[in-house]
């Protein structure tokens, strides 16, 4: 140390409010200050207790070389871009925002960081898909750091029945950063003395993925939980008829719609795919008939309320709930849904003539508006709750003769026909159009607006061709219809490309 | 109760000579004012000060032994005024709030205190909001200080010499008759760090002994003729007082350096920063060794001539490390040597941005151009270490957009979003109305999802914000205010204001039974009780008090029904005069602190005790989150579609879900969709339930089994 200049770890911890940044950075100054060393942190906590982001700043210094120096250090408030040591984050978009503050430093920076996602608002309230691409924000963490520590902290605090911050403190202290043992650093759990040995556990894992013991936790991917497996009554040999690429998605729309309906459904689904794997044959991708085959599948298994009763009224549903509400033994569980149908939807599900009586018969109608005026919770785990939505499953028998039925497939039917007249003209613009689907989806006034934003852009296919690049301007203004539930953006879109 | 409780570290309130105090920077500074022996403490709650309020309030026990009374001010000028008690009595006494918005709000007091002058030690310690993580507009305390002549103490960021500071403040207050404003920023309020601590001192001259001996001394009240008298003495006596005593005890430092062609001036809580980038250029040790000579400012208000120029005098430059603007520091060192002929370059915002905190980056930047003006040979050190590497740009560079912000908002069940969700909704029928906001948590409302509210014009001023719009219109204006802006200025200023001229707008006063944004403390309308303090008074009453005809008060926010249609009918009733809707309940942050122990116990004690929380049923979600959308709450999050025919993430419902409800009022009231559902968990369920459980189980299973034959 004496050629060296006597100098202070820098560390940051990155957290958002209930994260535990704030112990975990009260067990590092603990730590520090057991282990002989002069500690000061600063934070900035207010916003923190509201969900926002914050930075915990600390340095730790050696009181052995300050006593020789007979001065204590003058530590920083702040951290300095390029002059910290560790940085600790609690989520990987944290730890993007570390490395987009300089504070994450290829020549120094150990990051220890957890790779879940706590979502941004504004990726939550995208009408789509707004997520940030996770694997860019992982990737980018790596190349900034000197040292890159990162897994699944989350899980790893859920799987011990413990928080957070107890896997960061594991993991920093794993990635052997700091010049403490791992006993002083469960020394400083046990100081603490709440919650001590869920903290330890969580701790421990932590510690055996950093220090490369163990294995992280794997990464429950998407579509790991899939629906009821109902033994396909697969009526022809799929695999003659359809190309290897969009055979998993035929596949499971087949299954989907036998679920759904029944064999002659999933036939007819089938049916309505042949010509466009016709047209599809010269594309060694497959993607129109991949992305027809999806939408069209969701399409025809569209959400009325048979289909949702049906679904909330499964065991596999109730187990699920089970699963996701902690449910231990010796504890019950009740389940109420909340919902709101209205006349149009009831008229819609019911066999055609009823239905239309109900729009049509004026006393009819009034009546089953006022009982329909507020919104019902039903519990379906009471005898009385699971009867009224068993009865309304009941009647999918019926569902072919509703009107909706005829006018989901009517829907489905033109949508097909625009797909096989504009594929071999412009394929690109066929797949955006497949592709618009999208944009018909949820219950009530959202599907009302999503449909309507549908017709309008199939309204624009015509003067779309004319375009230098149709197929452009068609995702550009799917895009922007579903950038807000207003429509003012789709609008400008239109706007922008000349077409009001 | 607020928030945070502080019951473990008010134990070292009672260290004594030669203990040594471990904590926060705020705590300490309880500490100074006990070994300062103060008589009497107030203040008002807001970050960065909120813990020193909540450390007094635990502290209480410990006050009333040493003979201390405190006091949860209704505002800052109550505050400040209440500094009064020094002005005739040799009483030390300090209060804090933030600054400087709590400046603002205080400044009548203070001018009227200072123009008086005290006999006590009059300290007023205010947290400086600027810089990352400020929630109000970016000024200075520091014009404050200038414009009333109150001496401003800015002590270098490290707890014994803020402990010094407080200790000298007062017998610099003393020594001149004149307040003192210790000026703390948001850091140095929450730095963690250790000092050695002195017996407390209980005041010899008490609260008691004034009350029962009063005295008065007509030339300390602000009347003409006295006034006039008043700014003579500031300048004839106590300035120079004051000069004498910062002089005589060394509050400023200056540290020696052997480049001493050059100098930096810097404010006392600019210093650790300051140094690092002296350390990380290498011209100075991680102790403190400047090779730069250093002239600190732990008085930043009065400047003494005679130390600048002394300090400049000889040099060929020197550099002003000044945090925010305008520049005053800097303006008074040119007028010094001018006046003084002193010729030596005086350099500040030139090198230094004239706006923003002081990051040890800015600074490394600012001290860079000025060694390199003029010692470039130790000029090297202030690159960026990481400056040119390829992979920290291309990991930049991949970044872009990518990282959103994440401002804060309102947290799981928090009761004030279903009143945004209703006005939403209620946009939805009636359009869109200029809406007036407040200072407090309900502000977030401007943010996403809700994007709702047009200005904040301060505490309290949520109606006086709409009192233009006061005019035959088709729309009435929508003013937001919380519980504590409501009792703080709001009662005055909006309601009754809009009372007098005749507004007929709408007025919603938030309560959630505290003063929530700052930490929970505890306000008049708190609906608990207070051992110290009064609570439990009505906000309705206090309106129709003043004169307000139509009011309502709402006592389940989460009722969204009752909510939109009562907002309705605000915004639509033939009733002349200002619609007040008061809208109640507890803050979820709070009641969550008080509920859950006990919750938790009852488990525990074998007691049935039911919990609820959402869910969202993933088969039936579309992916529109319309829902998130009209609510924002943390607990309604996305997740991958577990669909393999959907792309777009599913909404889900995370186990911190507190089970307020709003989500199944929003589907309702909004129509969304049929993906919500409520769990509810009974934790030791009677014979009752048990039975009753498996006979429904029974039936159930039996109707499942029918449905769907095909499941094995």
């Amino acid at each position: 140390m004496a050629e060296q200049p006597a100098r202070s770890i820098r560390l940051a911890i990155l957290a958002m409010g209930g994260e535990g940044g704030g112990v975990l950075a009260d067990w590092i100054i603990d730590l520090a200050e057991h282990a002989g060393f002069i500690a000061q942190t600063t934070s900035v906590p207010g916003v923190a207790q509201r969900t926002g982001a914050t930075i915990y700043y600390l340095e730790l210094f050696e009181r052995a070389a300050s006593d020789a120096a007979r001065r204590p250090p003058v530590l920083a408030m702040t951290p300095i871009p390029g002059d910290v040591d560790i940085v600790v984050a609690s989520e990987l978009m944290e730890a993007g925002r570390a490395v987009q503050r300089g504070i994450v430093t290829p020549d120094r920076t150990t990051l220890v960081t957890s790779t879940h996602r706590v979502f941004a608002m504004t990726e939550k309230i995208a009408l789509g898909d707004g997520r940030s691409d996770a694997p860019a924000l992982f990737d980018a963490c790596r190349t900034a750091a000197h040292r890159f520590v990162a897994f699944d902290m989350a899980a790893i605090a859920q799987k011990s029945g413990s928080v957070i911050s107890a896997a960061m403190f594991g993991a920093l202290a794993g990635s052997g950063a700091l010049p403490f043992s791992r006993e002083q650093f469960e020394q400083t759990i046990e100081r603490g003395g709440v919650g001590v040995s869920a903290s330890k556990r969580a701790f421990g894992m932590g510690y055996d993925v950093a220090s490369g013991k163990a294995e992280p936790e794997p990464v429950s991917a998407p579509g790991a939980v899939v629906a009821p497996t109902l033994a396909p009554p697969s009526p022809t040999d799929l695999d003659a008829l359809f190309p290897a690429p969009a055979l998993a998605t035929i596949r499971t729309g087949v299954e989907r719609l036998t679920d759904y309906q029944d064999a002659a459904y999933a036939r007819l689904y089938i049916e309505r795919l042949k010509p466009i794997a016709q047209i599809d044959r010269s594309q060694s991708g497959a993607e129109l008939l991949t992305e027809t085959a999806r939408h069209l599948a969701l399409g025809m298994a569209y959400e009325d309320t048979i289909r949702v009763a049906e679904l909330k009224t499964r065991p596999s549903r109730f187990d699920r709930v089970r699963d996701e509400a902690q449910v231990k033994d010796g504890q019950i569980l009740q389940i109420s849904e909340y919902l709101h149908p209205r006349l149009q939807e009831i008229a819609e599900t019911v066999p055609a003539p009823l239905g239309r009586m109900m729009l049509n018969v004026k006393p009819l109608r009034w009546l089953i508006e006022k009982t329909t005026a507020k919104g019902r919770v039903v519990t379906t785990t009471s005898i009385r709750g699971f009867l009224l939505l068993y009865a309304v499953a009941r009647l999918k028998p019926w569902r072919r003769k509703s009107m909706r039925f005829a006018e989901e497939q009517k829907h489905l039917e033109a949508w097909l026909a625009a797909l096989r007249d504009l594929a071999p003209r412009d394929y690109a613009l066929a797949l955006e159009l497949a592709e618009c689907r999208n944009l018909v989806k949820g219950y009530g006034d959202t599907h009302v607006r999503g449909r309507a934003n549908y017709e309008r852009l199939v309204g624009l296919i015509d003067r779309l061709l004319g375009l230098q690049q149709p197929a452009k301007a068609l995702a550009e203004l799917r895009s922007a219809a579903l950038a807000d539930d207003t429509g003012a953006r789709l609008d400008a879109a239109v706007a922008k490309l000349g077409l009001n | 109760m607020a928030e945070r409780s502080f019951h473990e570290e008010v134990k070292s309130l009672y260290l004594g000579d030669g203990d040594e105090f471990a904590g926060e920077g705020i705590l300490a500074i309880t500490k100074a004012l006990l070994q300062s022996g103060v008589s009497y403490v107030a203040g008002y709650q807001g970050a960065p000060i909120s813990h020193l309020m909540d450390v007094l309030s635990d502290a209480n026990d410990i006050l009333e032994e040493l003979g201390v009374h405190f006091e949860s001010s209704a505002s800052e000028a109550t505050a400040a005024a209440t500094l009064a008690a020094s002005v005739n009595y040799p009483l030390r006494g300090a209060v804090t709030f933030k600054a400087p918005v709590g400046t603002n709000v205080a400044s009548d007091a203070l001018a009227n205190l200072a123009s008086g002058g005290v006999k006590g030690g009059a300290m007023i310690i205010v947290g400086e909001d600027y810089g990352e993580g400020s929630s109000i507009m970016q000024e200075r305390s520091h014009a404050y200080a200038m414009k009333s002549q109150i001496w401003l103490l800015d002590p270098r960021p490290n707890l014994p010499k803020i402990v010094e500071m407080v200790e000298k403040g007062f017998e610099l207050s003393e020594a001149s008759n004149t307040p003192v404003m210790l000026e703390v920023r948001i850091r140095a309020c929450h730095v963690y760090g250790r000092f050695k601590t002195k017996t407390n001192i209980r005041p010899n001259f008490t609260l008691r002994d004034a009350m029962e001996n009063p005295t008065r001394d007509v030339n300390r009240i602000v009347l003409p003729p006295a006034s006039y008298l008043h700014e003579k003495e500031k300048i004839e006596k106590r300035w120079p007082a004051a000069v004498k005593y910062i002089q005589d005890h060394k509050l400023n430092e200056f540290f020696d350096g052997d480049l001493s062609e050059i100098g930096i001036v810097m404010q006392g809580g600019m210093y650790n920063n300051t140094l690092r980038a002296l350390e990380l250029a290498g011209i100075a040790d991680a102790y403190g060794n400047s090779r730069v000579p250093l002239y600190v400012l732990n008085v930043a208000y009065p400047l003494i001539d005679e130390e600048f120029v002394r300090f400049a005098a000889g040099k060929k430059a020197i550099l002003i490390v000044e945090e925010g603007q305008p520049e005053f520091i800097e303006q008074a060192a040119n007028t010094y040597l001018r006046r003084a002929d002193v010729q030596t370059k005086i350099h500040g915002k030139d090198m230094l941005p004239m706006a923003g905190e002081y990051t040890g980056a800015v600074l490394r930047e600012g001290l860079g151009k000025f060694v390199r003006a003029y010692e470039p040979r130790f000029a090297g050190g202030f690159g960026s270490a990481s400056e040119g590497d390829n992979r920290l740009k291309a990991a930049v560079a991949a970044l872009d957009g990518k990282v959103h912000g994440r401002p804060p908002s309102f947290c799981t069940g928090c009761p004030e979003r279903p009143i945004f969700t209703a006005m939403k909704l209620v946009e939805r029928e009636l359009g869109p109305h200029h809406v007036s906001c407040d200072i407090g948590c309900h502000l977030f409302s401007i943010l996403p999802p809700f994007n709702i509210g047009a200005t904040t014009m301060g505490y309290g001023l949520g109606g006086a914000g709409a009192a233009a719009f006061n005019t035959k219109s088709g729309k009435r204006t929508i003013a937001v205010m919380g519980d504590g802006g409501f009792w703080h200025n709001g009662l005055a200023s909006s309601v009754g204001n809009a009372v007098f001229n005749k507004s007929d707008n709408v007025i919603i006063v938030v309560d959630n039974g505290y003063s929530a944004a700052t930490g929970g403390q505890d306000i008049l309308s708190s609906h608990n009780p207070n051992k110290i303090r009064s609570t439990q008074n009505s906000i309705e009453k206090a309106v129709r008090g003043v004169g307000v005809q139509w009011a309502r008060t709402l006592t389940r926010t989460y009722d969204l029904k009752a909510m939109t249609s009562t907002l309705r009918e605000a915004l639509t009733t033939k009733e002349k005069g200002p619609k007040v809707i008061v809208a109640q309940s507890e803050c979820m942050l709070n009641k969550q602190r008080r509920v859950r122990p006990l919750m938790n116990k009852a488990i525990k004690d074998g007691q049935r005790v039911v919990r609820e929380r959402f869910g969202v049923d993933s088969d039936t979600c579309t992916g529109d989150h319309s829902c998130i959308r009209l609510s924002g709450c943390p607990s309604l999050t996305i997740a991958p579609n577990p669909d393999p025919l959907r792309k777009d993430p599913v909404t889900k419902v995370i186990d911190s879900c507190v089970g307020c409800g709003l989500c199944g009022e929003v589907s309702h009231a909004a129509v969304l969709c049929p993906s919500f559902y409520k769990a509810s968990i009974i934790n030791n369920p009677t014979r009752w339930d048990r039975f009753k459980h498996r006979v429904q189980t029974a039936v159930i299973s039996y109707l499942q089994r029918r449905l769907t034959p095909a499941a094995a």
